[in-house]
This record gives structure tokens, sequence and C-alpha cells, in this order.
């Protein structure tokens, strides 16, 4: 292996896209290469670095010294003050108490553990980093009941949004003697303000990948696809180099490790439809078909794809799997509370200061993750609201700052846990306006199939386009409720039931903003 | 003149969404023609109208022909929140285009589309299949230039 003096570790992710970082690393390339410093300064490519700072960022080892916020007119001095005479940039480093914060996230976290340390693009940085060896282990050691009580014992729960019991999951598909069965991710992330996957996923493919081949040989399936979301170019392209290394190195294909156990991954394909995330309907898109949602009972986990046992799970719920097993049920329960164990990545975003994700233990306040990981409410500003669980999550006030981000300490407060996305807005942002927004994205994403559905979610857009317009009247806020507790009762999937946890949560929470409208 | 896309795959319905995206990405106005449509029912054994039932279904589709570039503007509720709106107005009037059409010169198609998962950029928009984050009007009249001058 060649020596080199330095790493530096630039995280490419859709956000440092945005920022420019292409431009940035191929200035810097280019201006080490003119100082003669290419032979000694290794530059690598990673996911991302998690931080709460927003743009191209880098991390230089062995120093391990962060720059946050880079710009192309930086490049000249970061090389000759650092890479030439060995000073560092201050004005460009990352700041405490983020800097804290960051190291101390670090420790804590399971599925983003080498996001931002390795090169997603090799499967020999997961396997130095002890990659791979959960499933081995998982393979050749243990019986697929012993995972599947594993994984129950650990209280693993879904990540997408209802909280399900994996383990549980798993074992109603499991005895069901069938030829053929299926294990599904589903990776079409789609919930507003939700991108925890996509970083998973860009980061760290191979992680998601050991997962799914536990997952798949302890429910018995010899076949499994990741459903990703037609927008997510990026990780797409990482999974589709990830799973070819992994047939190359023979942890997938025929007779993995000369076990008897054939396995085969498959990436599948969305094209921009929201409903698809409700796992019957992903079924129906995987099958070639319009993505409506399937009746249930049967669930999918008898009756799935192409009629036959299907298991789908989200991303991130999938990307714990590995160092369950691994480490160990014990070891995983002692992150969270008791009934929600483990970690969440939260996203959080709008009117904070610093925009980003972190990794931490189920349980964490909110309001420790707005001041601490958002980097607190933007400057000179208050808080006044933050949607929890994308558009079809609730809005909290200030008096429900101190909750614990968990699913059973959110459920007293009739709120919802769902992806992890927090919406921070100050006292700026006009209530009327979001709720217009949620309901328009509602309105907009209604399969058609149902009418509670398709016809309440009009209705509702009318009655709040009525108020935002300051034509409503008080009563039509009763409406607005009622309606969408109708839709809750009756419609067909989530997507329908969705809506009346915004609006009771605007609406009880925010009256006099809507009240203001009509006078 | 679909050949060599469907070589790609099994004649199996399946892979319908696969085959649907290549076509509509060789395609330089990025939509699915009705001849396209035709050649895929045959090729899959599959009704036209299951076909276009699949392609009006799904927001990353078109039936139309569409511009050189596709704008797609995130209008979810974290991007509307940081001003979506504004640069919905901005783009309208710099391009002179209304939302679902193409520009005279063919250049661009402006539409919205529901969230991109890059929140922490918000606002943001997607032209074909870079993203674009943190936009400001002034920013939009950088972008768009950029796209003019033949990128």
């Amino acid at each position: 292996m060649k020596f080199y003096r330095s790493h530096v570790l630039i995280g490419i992710d859709d956000a440092s896209l945005a920022a420019g970082v292409k431009e940035f690393e191929a200035l810097l390339r280019s201006e080490l290469a003119k100082n003669n410093l290419s032979e000694e300064i290794n530059i690598l490519e990673t996911g991302t670095l998690g931080l709460f700072g927003t743009g191209v960022s880098m991390t230089v080892f062995p120093e391990r010294i962060t720059y946050v916020n880079l710009k192309i007119t930086d490049v000249t001095e970061i090389v000759s003050e650092h890479f030439l005479k060995g000073r560092t940039v201050s004005r460009l480093t990352l700041k405490s108490p983020l800097k804290k914060n960051y190291d101390f996230n670090y420790k804590n976290r399971i599925v983003l553990s080498n996001s931002g340390k390795i090169n997603p693009e090799d499967i020999k940085d997961y396997l130095a980093a002890g990659g791979y060896e959960g499933w081995e282990k998982a393979l050749l050691e243990m019986k697929p009941t012993e995972i599947v009580e594993e994984v129950k014992a650990s209280g693993l729960r879904g990540r997408g949004g209802a909280g399900f019991p994996a383990g549980l999951k798993w074992s109603f598909t499991a005895p069901l003697e069938k030829d053929q069965k299926y294990f599904v991710i589903n990776a079409d992330e789609g919930e507003p303000g939700t991108f925890k996957d996509r970083l998973i996923m860009e980061g760290d493919p191979h992680k998601l990948l050991e997962g799914v081949m536990i997952g798949s040989y302890a429910i018995g399936a010899t076949k499994a696809y990741i459903y990703i979301r037609g927008e997510y170019k990026l990780c797409i392209h990482r999974l589709e180099i990830a799973i070819a290394q992994a047939y190359e190195y023979g942890i997938i294909g025929k007779n993995i490790f000369g076990s008897g156990f054939d396995l085969d991954i498959m990436i599948k394909i969305g094209a921009g439809a929201y409903v698809c995330g409700e796992e019957t309907a992903l079924i129906e898109s995987m099958e070639g078909n319009r993505g409506n949602p399937r009746s249930k009972p049967p669930f999918p986990g008898v009756e799935g794809a192409w009629h036959l046992p299907t298991v789908v799970n989200n991303v991130e719920t999938i990307a714990n799997v590995s160092e369950i097993i691994k480490k160990g049920s014990a070891w995983f329960k002692g992150y969270g509370p008791e009934g929600c164990s483990g970690t969440k990545v939260f996203t959080i975003m709008g009117d904070v200061n610093l925009p980003g994700l972190c990794e931490v233990d189920m349980g964490t306040p909110l309001r420790t993750l707005i001041d601490e990981f958002g980097g607190g409410v933007t400057d000179g500003h208050q808080f006044k609201a933050a949607l929890v669980g994308g558009a079809a999550g609730v809005f909290l006030p200030l008096e429900r700052l101190d909750v614990n981000m968990d699913y059973n300490s959110l459920k007293e407060y009739s709120a919802v846990l769902g992806s992890g996305a927090i919406l921070v807005m100050d006292e700026r942002a006009d209530i009327v306006e979001m709720l217009f927004s949620i309901i328009r994205f509602f309105r907009h994403e209604s399969c058609g199939k149902c009418s509670p559905c398709s016809n309440g979610n009009t209705l509702l857009y009318q009655l709040i386009d009525k108020i935002r317009k300051g034509k409503g009247k008080e009563e039509d806020l009763d409406t607005m409720i009622e309606v969408s507790l109708v839709m809750q009762k009756t419609s067909f999937c989530a997507l329908g039931q969705s809506p009346y946890m915004p609006i009771y949560s605007a609406i009880t929470n925010f009256r006099e903003d809507f009240l203001a409208r009509m006078k | 003149m679909y050949e060599e896309i469907f070589g790609k795959y099994t004649p199996d319905k399946e892979n319908l969404l696969y085959i649907l995206h290549e076509i509509q990405d060789a395609c330089p106005q990025q939509y699915i023609s009705s001849e396209a449509v035709e050649a895929v029912a045959e090729y899959l054994h599959i009704t036209t109208s299951h076909i276009y039932g699949v392609i009006t279904f799904y927001t990353m589709f078109s039936t139309k022909p569409r511009g050189k570039n596709v704008i797609r503007l995130c209008e979810s509720p974290p991007c509307f929140h940081r001003g979506s709106e504004r640069m919905l107005k901005k783009l309208a009037s710099m391009l002179d285009v209304k939302v679902g059409k193409t520009t005279a010169d063919g250049l661009f198609t402006l539409e919205l589309c529901a969230c991109l998962g890059v929140c922490g950029n918000a606002p943001v928009m997607m032209i074909n299949e870079d993203i674009y984050g943190d936009l400001t009007e002034e920013k939009l009249e950088t972008i768009i230039a950029s796209y003019k001058g033949g990128k």
C-alpha cells in the first residue's frame, strides 16, 4: 500500500454536490499537483461527513482537522497554509461546541458509523471496517430461526414511520414453506423533510446490503429487491457498484461461502410517486403497475410480490441488522429507552443555524436535537413550532419542546416519530401557509383509488385555500378536522389517513393564527 | 429503434418502469411517444392502456414533448417554508413560461415536484439529473444562464 503523509476525506452527497464539491475537489487536486504534493496528499471521496454545516466540507487525517463551508476561493490558502506550511486555517475549521457534538455523535452511531470515513464505492474499505462479519456469522454459525429471535430480542422497530417490530414481521414469513419468498427494501424515501435513507445509501451502501443478506437468509428468501425512488441518482449509482462488488467477492450469488444458500439482490427504480412508500403500493410498482395500494389482509408477509410471501423493510431499519447480529441484542438494547431500543437518524431543517442530520439514541429530547445538533433556532429569532415526522407529522408548540423523541413518548402527545424529520419554524413562520402546503402535497399525491382520500383531500384543499385567502369562517376549522378524521377512519391506506394529524395539531395548537386570517 | 434498450431486459412486465425510464432518457425531448408505447406493449405483451396508466401515474414520466432541460422545483413543506413560491415566480418570469409548459426556444420545461430529499439545502430544484440547493433569486439567474450557454 502506498504511503501518504495526509489523507483528505471529502464528503460527496447530494447536498455537497449542490454546493459545488466537484469543482472544489478538481481545483484542490490541481493546486496540490502544482505544488508537487500529489504524491504526499491522498484525496478520498466519501459519503456525508454528517456535519451540521451545509456545503463543501472535508476532514484531514491524521490531524483530524475538519474544514466546513468551503469555497473555491479557499483552495489556494488551504494548500499553502495547511499542506505546505502545516498551519491550520482556523477561519475555516469546524467550531466548537459543534465539534464536541460531532465527536460525541460519532461514538453513538450504528447505521452511520462508517459514513464519512470510508469510500462507499470500494468494498475493501467496508471490509476493513469489519464489514460482512455479521453476514458471515449469520450464514455460517446461526440458524434462520436464531436470527429472527435475535432481532426480535433486540427490540428493533421499523424506522420508516410505523414502528412495527422488525423481528416480529420476519417471524410471520420465516416459517412459510414456499418455493419463492422475497425480501424487499423500501428506499422510496418520499416523506417531505426526510433524507436519512439517502445518506445511509450514499455513505455506506454495503451496510444496507449486509442487512439485506442477513434478513433474506433469516426469512428464507433467495431474491431481494431494493426499491429506490428514481430521483435518487447517486444512491442508485452507488448501490449498483456495491452489488456488483458483492457478487465479485462471492458474498452473494450461488452457494455463498459454501453454505448452499443462494441469494440475488436487484434494484428496482421508482418514477416519482409518494404513495409507493406504502408497502403494497411499492409491490404493485415493482411488478410494473400503477402504484395503487392493495387491500390488507392478506399482508405482504403472507402474500406480497407476485402473490408470494414478501417482507418489506425500511433502509434504516435494515442498516441496523448487521451490528445486531455481530454484537448481540443486549448490546443494541443499551441504546435508547425500554421498548424503543437503538438509535435514530433525525433530519433537522428549516429555521435552524445548521440544518443537517444526526444519529442519536432513541429518546433524545427534541430540544437537544434542535439546540445542539441543529445549532439552535436561527440567530435572533424565537422558536414557534416544529413539524415532526414530515408532512404526515404533527405541529409541536413550544410547550412540547422537551418531549423525548421515541415512539412511546411522542404517542403520549398524540404525535408520531414518523421518519424522523424535524422542520423547525421560528416566529416568522405562517402556520396557515404551512398547512396549505401540506394539504396541497397530499392532494397531489393521492393515488385516486379510494374516495375518502381523493375527494377528502380536494375538499380540504378548497377549505384551506379559502382560509388563506381571508374568506374562511371559524366553522371551516371544525369541518377540516371532521373531514380529515373521517378520512383517517375510512381511507384505504396510510396516505388518506395522514392529513388528520397535521391538521388537528395545527388547528388546536395555533388556532389564533387561523382566526387572525378571518378578521 | 428501441431494440437496444429492450435487449437489456427480459420481456417481463416488471421491467416496464426501467424500460420507460431508458426510453425517456434517450429521447432528446424527454418524453415517451405513442410509437414508443406501441413498441413497449408489443415487447412486453401488455396493453397500451396499461402503459399509459403507468406513465400518467408517475410524475417523472411525460407523454408530451418537453424542453432540452427539465426543471423540477420542489414545492413540499420544507422548501415551501424556505421560499419555493418566490423561486417559482422568479423562474416563471425569467423564462416566461407557465408551470408544466416549455419555453418557446425549447430549452426549458418548468415543472413542480414533491420532496427531493435535500431538505437541508431548501429550497431545491433539479435540472435533468443535477441538484441545485440553497436557491436564491440571484443564484437562479446564474444557473439558468449556464444552461443557456449550452450546458
